[in-house]
């Protein structure tokens, strides 16, 4: 029999997956479709016999068929360098299974984690997640096992266990590719969550950009009701607001409100979602819980990486990259690697001018720092930060002025609206970036010039006196934001100051 | 709007928790917008003030007001689809569209190593050029 094997990711879906499955069906092949392998430049990527064809074009099917199209073969898949490169552990099964079948989730290893967590007390649960040094990867990096042990700990009759899946960030989709691609781990890995910390209920909270995401978990969660019994799963689905990946503004959401950041304390551990102790981990952790837990899978987390970012990480290699995909490593790993060697550089040919790590509120970095290890602490320390691990290559043709005055245009545009230094400074900013890069003010403008604005100053500024003011704002917005968004705005917005002072019109 | 169907909405979620959510986004999928007697009605069923359901209906970008029938074609904008370009084909999109079609900037489709992308109903397209975007502004 003749068996071709074509994801069904959104990814290859967007790629034209569907035309191409639709004439190997036609040629009378069974076509299985499975999870995408993560190299997005080869998708649509058809695999016969573990030897794949990418990006193939439905003209190009009557070929392969034939064993031709030499220019299209990558050879065995499963010994591409991409694929050799990395340590699969949350992605072990990319582009190996069926998403909703089972029987492949269970001859893989599949509910190993959830039955030996069954075989141990809770207690003994959160110890081997702790010893994993396993930290959240959402961004925040707290380790998961201490915030589980919080939860455990809390008073009260009902807990549950939230799934953050707003994954609102540019440049990431490791949260959707697991979604749609391995949704059993992720629910195998929120069971775990609830036995440790006595959670009846759990929820997913997936973005509504990602409506395959959200059609596969339902299934997903249908299908594997009974191993999860007496714990249930609910996905619910935001509606376009990107505050709402802030983990008390998710919970707002969950409950009906407004998306608006709550203060924090009482932490959600303590009073989360409807006032009860929750927790709050983000895909990619909960998706790491089933491994941790097979046995010696704590001591075995623990030992990869470096410092204290333990374990492997789903970097996701986006924006203008020729080798673009999802590529899990071991923490330690530096941009230069990521980008020249696994990424092949950029995609228009043309030099790197910046990468941007973590999002819309990650920096930028200039190639001279591309030697930074890819850990918490060597970001924080660089002015940087990981988040959730999405890494956006930009080529000399990019004017980071623009980026920047971008960024807080993004903030003015997705504020909450809870907190004054984001409100108003993302707003503030935008006109100071405009106005540095015009070359500073000429005068008092017709709000200024009004009399009775007494404290406004009515001579103009100079571009340096506009710098030190943007740079005063930003120190407000970081110390001053109740959440992430206002608070790290001003990272790519200082980051493109610093090193690209000639794109603000010096 | 058809208030039979806007009740069979309401009573879908009956005892849901935290149910204002799903509710809305059910009413915005049926009339393609959530109007005043939309949210009066959601309102009285969760005993809640107009105010409040207003209030989350204004938050969210995906809850709309009025209805808009034109066709409408997301195009995501965000930091990697401008990396790989999006920016330069928003003037012929734009021009192509016209008053007849709706061109919705979105934040981010995940799909971040493909762009530029863009969705139109439930179908996605990636690696798009300007001749691409324009045929997929024309045909929409």
């Amino acid at each position: 029999m003749t068996v071709v094997r074509i994801s069904d990711d959104a990814l290859a879906l967007a790629c034209g997956a569907d035309a191409v499955a639709a004439v190997f069906a036609a040629a009378g092949w069974t076509v299985e479709r499975v999870s995408s392998w993560g190299m997005h430049w080869l998708e649509p990527l058809a695999e016969v016999n573990g030897i794949g064809w990418g990006p193939v074009t439905p003209d190009r099917v009557a070929e392969i068929i034939e064993g031709k199209a030499d220019d299209l073969c990558i050879g065995p898949i499963a010994a591409h360098p991409f694929i050799t490169g990395q340590q699969r552990l949350t992605f072990a099964r990319a582009g190996k299974t069926r998403p909703l079948s089972l029987e492949d989730y269970a001859a893989t290893g599949g509910w190993t984690g959830l039955n030996r967590a069954r075989g141990m007390s809770p207690a003994e649960v959160i110890e081997q997640v702790i010893a994993s040094g396993l930290r959240g990867r959402g961004g925040a990096g707290f380790p998961a096992g201490i915030k589980w042990r919080t939860v455990a700990g809390a008073p009260g009759e009902q807990k549950y266990v939230v799934c953050n899946a707003d994954e609102g960030d540019s440049g990431t989709f490791a949260d959707r590719m697991l979604m749609e691609g391995d949704p059993f781990q992720l629910i195998e890995g929120m069971a775990i969550a609830a036995y440790a910390v006595g959670a009846g209920q759990g929820y997913i909270y997936v973005r509504s950009e990602y409506p395959h995401a959200i059609a596969k978990l339902r299934k997903a969660i249908d299908l594997a009701a009974g191993h999860i019994a007496p714990f249930a799963i609910e996905v619910r689905v935001g509606a376009g607001a990107y505050v709402c990946g802030e983990e008390t503004s998710l919970l707002n959401s969950i409950e009906g409100k407004r998306g608006e950041v709550r203060a924090k304390p009482p932490l959600p551990a303590l009073k989360g979602l409807f006032g009860c102790p929750t927790v709050v981990n983000n895909v990619l952790t909960l998706a790491a819980i089933p491994h941790i837990l097979h046995e010696d899978g704590a001591s075995l987390y623990d030992n990869l990486g470096i410092a204290r970012s333990k374990g492997t990480m789903p970097i996701q290699l986006a924006g203008n990259i020729r080798h673009g995909g999802l590529y899990e490593t071991a923490f330690g790993i530096t941009l230069n690697r990521l980008i020249y060697e696994v990424g092949g550089g950029t995609q228009s040919g043309r030099p790197v001018k910046a990468v941007q790590v973590g999002g819309p509120l990650g920096a930028y970095i200039p190639p001279s720092q591309f030697d930074l290890p890819f850990d918490y602490e060597a970001y924080a320390a660089a002015n940087a930060l990981i988040g959730h691990g999405g890494v956006v290559v930009f080529d000399d043709s990019a004017d980071m002025g623009a980026q920047a005055r971008f960024a807080m245009e993004f903030c003015a545009a997705e504020s909450c609206g809870k907190c004054t230094p984001c409100r108003i400074g993302s707003t503030r900013g935008v006109e100071l970036i405009d106005r540095i890069r015009a070359g500073g003010k000429a005068g008092a403008d017709a709000v200024e010039a009004l009399p009775q604005m007494h404290n406004a100053r009515k001579t103009g500024r100079t571009r340096a006196e506009e710098i030190a003011l943007l740079e005063d704002l930003c120190e407000t917005m970081k110390d001053a934001s109740l959440c992430a968004l206002g608070g790290f705005t001003p990272y790519p917005v200082l980051s493109a100051l610093k090193h690209w002072p000639e794109d603000f019109g010096a | 709007m058809d208030t039979d169907r806007l009740h069979e909405i309401l009573a879908a979620h009956a005892g849901c928790k935290g149910a204002l959510l799903p509710i809305l986004h059910d009413i915005q999928h049926a009339f393609g917008c959530i109007d005043a007697v939309a949210e009066a009605a959601v309102a009285k069923v969760l005993n809640l003030s107009r105010a409040e359901v207003h209030g989350v209906v204004s938050f969210y970008h995906d809850f709309t007001p009025e209805a808009d029938p034109r066709p409408c074609i997301e195009l995501c904008r965000a930091e990697a689809c401008q990396a790989r370009g999006v920016e330069a084909l928003v003037p012929a999109a734009t021009a192509a569209a016209g008053e007849r079609v709706r061109i919705k900037p979105v934040y981010c489709l995940g799909l971040c190593s493909v762009g530029p992308v863009a969705r139109h109903g439930e179908l996605l397209h990636a690696r798009l050029d300007e001749a691409a975007l324009v045929k997929l502004v024309q045909t929409a």
